[in-house]
């Protein structure tokens, strides 16, 4: 087991939402649902950026309920906005190993190797103002891999790129949770994307996260709520 | 693209070319004017050359103290959430729109000889303090401008996106961490700008610089201009000292603007605080002792003012009500006509970035000129300008609108300008896109995001109007007045008491207005 | 709709019938601000005289007397003005040298002045002595000159205006001139101490006295005629020196541009006559040009006289004004 959300409830607002379920270690899982129905909302709970109103959040049995988000066992990927302008490619996956920007020969080494696994090889040097859409994601997910969190969170961090390279990014997503054996949660509003990388799906609609479903099996048979999502 | 290549409608044409006139008119045109008038020449002295070096050696230390208290401010303010926050932040104004009589009075009341410190210490057995001096000029222009400045520099903190705060605490980067990789290069493009406002604003001080800084030493070029035209009626140096605070602003805005990104008004400030970082205890005890001392040292004087105005506020006679509508009146009208003025000159900026960019810099240069400008210069320019063709007691009313809307056509474009320019990247192209016609392009798609600058600036430009003494003495009609101006006469006929009362409900007045454009602007929002 | 015509006839008569009025000759004064001010001399002025000319008295506030003169000068010919009132002696000189001013034709043998009076275009209507003004509560050691006010203790302090934008300011350089004419410099040498600060306008320097924030203020010795009869205050009281004190006499006059030329004259005549004299003590707090018949109001007894009257010559008072402006502005500069 390595996430355990027990009876929680988070609220915002007029919006609630409640969650009681259990994820499994190294699974991926895809947090899927309208869009307002409370993804986002869930994944800053597990983060820690959001405290919940009541119940608990457990990892490896470990009460994390209001641990502050440095410590918790989480790298965290947005849609925008996840490197520093100011800083260089290298010092915003840098940023991943020490917050002072010191680097050891060994460290910028890693950094490079990551680099170089991410499909940026040699542009380490550069702005994140003179990279791509795509290529700045792949900073960040490399800043993702290098941490080596046992938790990888996504919140729908491809929305805006193209159908191809989207497919690349997951595949990238798919090849760095699996090295460091890591659990995947990804929010998503596209169903293709569930069940493209993921084994497990939580449908998140009229403020409830459903527990864990298989992806293929929730599709094959989706409940009333899925179906409506999904427009059938 | 469709839009941006298309030439201006002959309509946005007018609007906008007679804003940039009306500013060209009001700040180089009326130095020219008085240049033209003047029938002796002049040479400066190196007495006014002295008067110069204090002018900017006063306004360069006061807008760098300004700044240097106010980014601890706004940082306490930006991650702090507290009750009553908001009604701080509205308070914050008010020194900026007082009339300058009421804060030497106000200021005085606290740090003056018998003033609350002074009685303080001597309870203690110290002596009391004499703040005349530089630094009293020095305290009075900080006390002016540190909420502006203050207000700036919080909506660079509000502009930096949440997800690199989420990033920063995912990250476990420290505080200084954030300081060093969030605040500081932020603050890099805030604080130009909000340096280059408050030292044009303190370049053209008279009456505070001269009431604290206990002598002649402490004469402003703005005092010189005063003595040049009232004392001597030496047109030509008075425009000559009016063209030299125009270089100084022609020269620092053109490096401000030139150099550094423009400030970014466009995020609300009530949007909610989600922060990680500064939780150690000395960064919360920092924060709350930042407040306190920068609240204590704006309200206290604020506080002086109510309770000398409270008791005669109930007594004021019919005519200064008379005088209050009016006063009103002027200041909601300006106040539209400034942002008027603001939102045709930003789509004038915005449609010139694309072809001619430097002339849409010189255009926004242009906008800061008034800020440096003498408002006597301007008051008889326009005089010698209009009294050959109307009798001045006719347009009192509509000049005093006319030039408040001009003097914080400054302020209303700098929130203006770049909310639009960022509403048109965001969705300009989507717009034209759609085949939107100009209204409904401005309708759907742009107004939505200027609501907010516009209700602030409105808010700000009524406020700033209400305390303006501004043209009305030169124009004064016999039987209209507007508030400050009864004021100053109740004032000069040995009618104190009624005179802090008419204060009182002057600032009161101001922040009611402020506040109810800047909540106008903010409702029904639903924009982050 | 009925009901909306006549209203709006009704609206149109009520806005129209000040104009109806304006049939009536219209005679324009440009004035200082405090004299238009409804706690100022203008709303009785207005009324008096307007119930014997047949005319329409328009006071104008223009500033302070200063600007008055500029806004004349601005103006020139085409002025709306036909009389100017509010100028004072240290501007008669400068004001008769534009040009701008008519010769008067009014009898000035019975003006009440400490000084004879002989100007051919210029009409004093009241008069008054610069002097410090204190708390007669809190002061208790008052200097007697200015040589004893620079011998006073370190911490009393005074305020002062500046002569380059106000006008007692501009009395005092005057007075210190001409009662120490060369020891002047050491004069204002000896004050700079005891000089709190220096304020653009007479009001902000009174609030700061009234306000207990300095122990003196330049003023007139008819402000305690102000709080002993408007606000039964006794607590406050002008400095005799034993210099004497310095004068200003307010002066009005026609200009030369008046198209009501005859109405001016008889506004003059009026202006020092008992009605408009009568005014001017308790509106204006000053010393009016003629004795009214029922003599001062109960108060003015309580005031100083001071022992010797001094006026800088008006043809003079432009070279001396700047020499003493000089003076000053080294010594306070220090």
């Amino acid at each position: 087991m390595s996430i355990k959300l027990d009876n929680v409830k988070i609220s915002h607002g007029k919006f609630s939402l409640q969650a009681d379920f259990e994820i499994e270690k190294g699974k991926k899982i895809a947090l899927l649902g309208p869009s307002g129905g409370g993804k986002s909302t869930l994944l800053s709970a597990i983060a820690g950026f959001k405290t919940p109103d009541s119940g608990r959040i457990f990892f490896e049995n470990t009460d994390i309920t209001s641990t502050p988000p440095a410590k918790r066992p989480i790298a965290l990927l947005f849609q925008n906005h996840n490197l520093f302008p100011h800083l260089s490619v290298r010092n915003n996956i840098a940023l991943g190993i020490t917050t002072t920007l010191k680097l050891s020969l060994k460290e910028i080494e890693t950094i490079d190797k990551a680099l170089l696994r991410v499909g940026l090889d040699g542009l380490g040097n550069k702005m994140p103002s003179e990279l791509s859409g795509g290529q700045q994601q792949r900073v960040a997910l490399a800043r993702c891999l290098i941490r080596k969190q046992p938790i990888l969170c996504l919140d729908e961090p491809f929305a805006a790129l193209g159908p191809a390279l989207k497919k690349e990014m997951l595949d990238l997503v798919q090849e760095i949770a699996e090295t460091t054996n890591a659990t995947l949660l990804m929010v998503t509003h596209q169903p293709d994307d569930a069940s493209y990388i993921t084994d497990q799906t939580i449908l998140i609609a009229e403020g409830k996260a459903h527990r864990p479903v298989t992806t293929n099996k929730l599709f094959a048979n989706p409940p009333a709520a899925l179906a409506k999502y999904l427009g059938n | 693209m469709a839009y941006r290549t298309k030439p201006l409608r002959p309509i946005q044409l007018i609007f906008s070319s007679s804003a940039f006139a009306l500013l060209l008119l009001l700040t180089l045109g009326t130095v020219i004017t008085l240049w033209l008038h003047a029938d002796i020449g002049f040479q400066l002295l190196v007495s006014d050359w002295a008067i110069i070096k204090f002018t900017i050696f006063q306004a360069l230390t006061s807008a760098t103290i300004s700044i240097l208290i106010a980014i601890p401010a706004a940082r306490a303010l930006s991650r702090r959430k507290f009750k009553g926050r908001q009604v701080v932040l509205t308070l914050m104004g008010a020194p900026f729109i007082l009339p300058t009589i009421v804060a030497i009075l106000g200021i005085l009341a606290v740090w003056g000889r018998s003033g609350y410190v002074s009685e303080f210490l001597q309870k203690i057995g110290n002596d009391p303090i004499n703040i005349y001096g530089f630094y009293g000029v020095v305290l009075a222009h900080v006390f002016f401008n540190i909420p502006l400045a203050t207000r700036l520099i919080v909506q660079g903190w509000t502009a930096i996106p949440v997800e690199q705060f989420r990033l920063a605490a995912q990250l476990g980067i420290s505080t200084s961490g954030i300081g060093r990789h969030i605040e500081r290069p932020m603050l890099r493009t805030v604080v130009p700008g909000a340096f280059l406002i408050i030292f044009l604003l303190c370049i053209s001080s008279f009456a505070i610089a001269l009431a604290l800084g206990g002598g002649p030493k402490a004469t402003t070029i703005e005092l010189a201009i005063y003595q040049a035209l009232r004392f001597d009626f030496n047109l030509a140096k008075a425009s000559q000292l009016a063209m030299i605070q125009f270089s100084l602003c022609a020269i620092l805005g053109s490096l401000a603007i030139f150099i550094t990104k423009p400030i970014n008004f466009i995020q609300g400030l009530d949007h909610e605080i989600e922060r990680w970082d500064g939780n150690e205890i000395h960064h919360k005890i920092f924060d709350i002792l930042v407040l306190l001392i920068v609240c204590l040292f704006l309200f206290l004087p604020l506080f002086s003012i109510i309770i000398r105005g409270a008791v005669p506020l109930f007594t004021l006679p019919a005519l200064v009500w008379i005088a209050a509508l009016n006063s009103i009146v002027v200041a909601v009208i300006s106040a539209f006509l400034s942002v008027g003025m603001a939102i045709s000159m930003s789509i004038f900026i915005i449609k010139m970035s694309y072809k001619l960019p430097i002339m849409s810099k010189a255009m926004e240069i242009i906008s800061f000129l008034i800020l440096a400008s003498s408002p006597l210069v301007i008051g008889t320019g326009l005089f010698i300008l209009t009294f050959p063709f109307i009798s001045p007691f006719t347009i009192a009313l509509p000049m005093t609108a006319l030039v408040n809307a001009a003097m914080s056509l400054p302020f209303s474009l700098r929130m203006i300008l770049p909310a639009m320019t960022n509403a048109e990247n965001q969705y300009g192209r989507l717009a034209d896109s759609l085949g939107m016609n100009d209204w409904a392009r401005f309708n759907i798609a742009i107004w939505p995001r200027l609501r907010r600058p516009v209700g602030f600036s409105i808010g700000l430009a009524a406020a700033l109007s209400m305390g303006d003494l501004g043209v009305i003495t030169l124009f004064a009609p016999p039987d209209v007045a507007t508030l400050p101006l009864v004021m100053y006469r109740m004032m000069s006929s040995y009618q104190l008491t009624g005179a802090a009362g008419v204060a009182l409900l002057l600032v009161s007045l101001s922040i009611i207005l402020f506040w109810i454009f800047d909540r106008g602007g903010r409702l029904e929002h639903k924009i982050r | 709709m009925n009901k909306f015509t006549t209203l709006a006839a009704g609206l149109i008569l009520t806005l129209a019938s000040p104009a109806l009025a304006e049939k009536l000759p219209k005679l324009t004064v440009y004035t200082y601000d405090s004299f238009v001010s409804d706690w100022g001399p203008g709303p009785l002025i207005e009324k008096a005289f307007e119930a014997t000319c047949a005319c329409d008295l328009n006071l104008v506030g223009a500033g302070d007397g200063a600007a008055l003169l500029t806004r004349l000068q601005l103006e020139g010919e085409r002025s709306e003005a036909d009389i100017a009132l509010g100028l004072d002696t240290n501007l008669t000189a400068k004001a008769t040298a534009t040009g701008l001013f008519a010769r008067h034709s009014t009898n000035t043998t019975n003006l009440d002045l400490p000084i004879d009076w002989a100007d051919d275009i210029f009409i004093p209507y009241d008069w008054g002595y610069f002097a410090f003004v204190y708390d007669n509560t809190k002061v208790t050691n008052i200097p007697n000159s200015f040589e004893a006010l620079i011998n006073m203790p370190d911490d009393f302090k005074i305020v002062i205006q500046d002569p380059r934008s106000s006008t007692p300011g501009l009395g005092l350089l005057l007075w210190v001139k001409q009662a120490y004419g060369e020891r002047a410099s050491e004069i204002w040498s000896g004050l700079s101490p005891k000089i709190l600060t220096v304020t653009a306008g007479w009001s902000e320097a009174y609030g700061m006295f009234t306000n207990g924030e300095a122990d003196m203020v330049l003023s007139y010795t008819t402000s305690p005629a102000y709080h002993i009869i408007a606000e039964n205050d006794l607590t406050k009281s002008a400095a005799k020196f034993e210099e004497g004190h310095y004068m200003q006499i307010e002066v009005a006059a026609k200009l030369a541009s008046s198209n009501q030329p005859e109405l001016a004259d008889k506004f003059l005549d009026f202006m020092i006559s008992d009605k408009f004299q009568s005014i001017i003590p308790t509106t204006n707090w000053m010393y009016p040009a003629v004795i009214p018949s029922e003599g001062l109001p109960v108060g003015f007894d309580k005031l100083i006289t001071p022992s010797k009257s001094l006026i800088i010559n008006s043809n003079e008072a432009q070279e001396v004004r700047d020499e003493a402006l000089a003076e000053w502005l080294t010594e306070l500069s220090r």
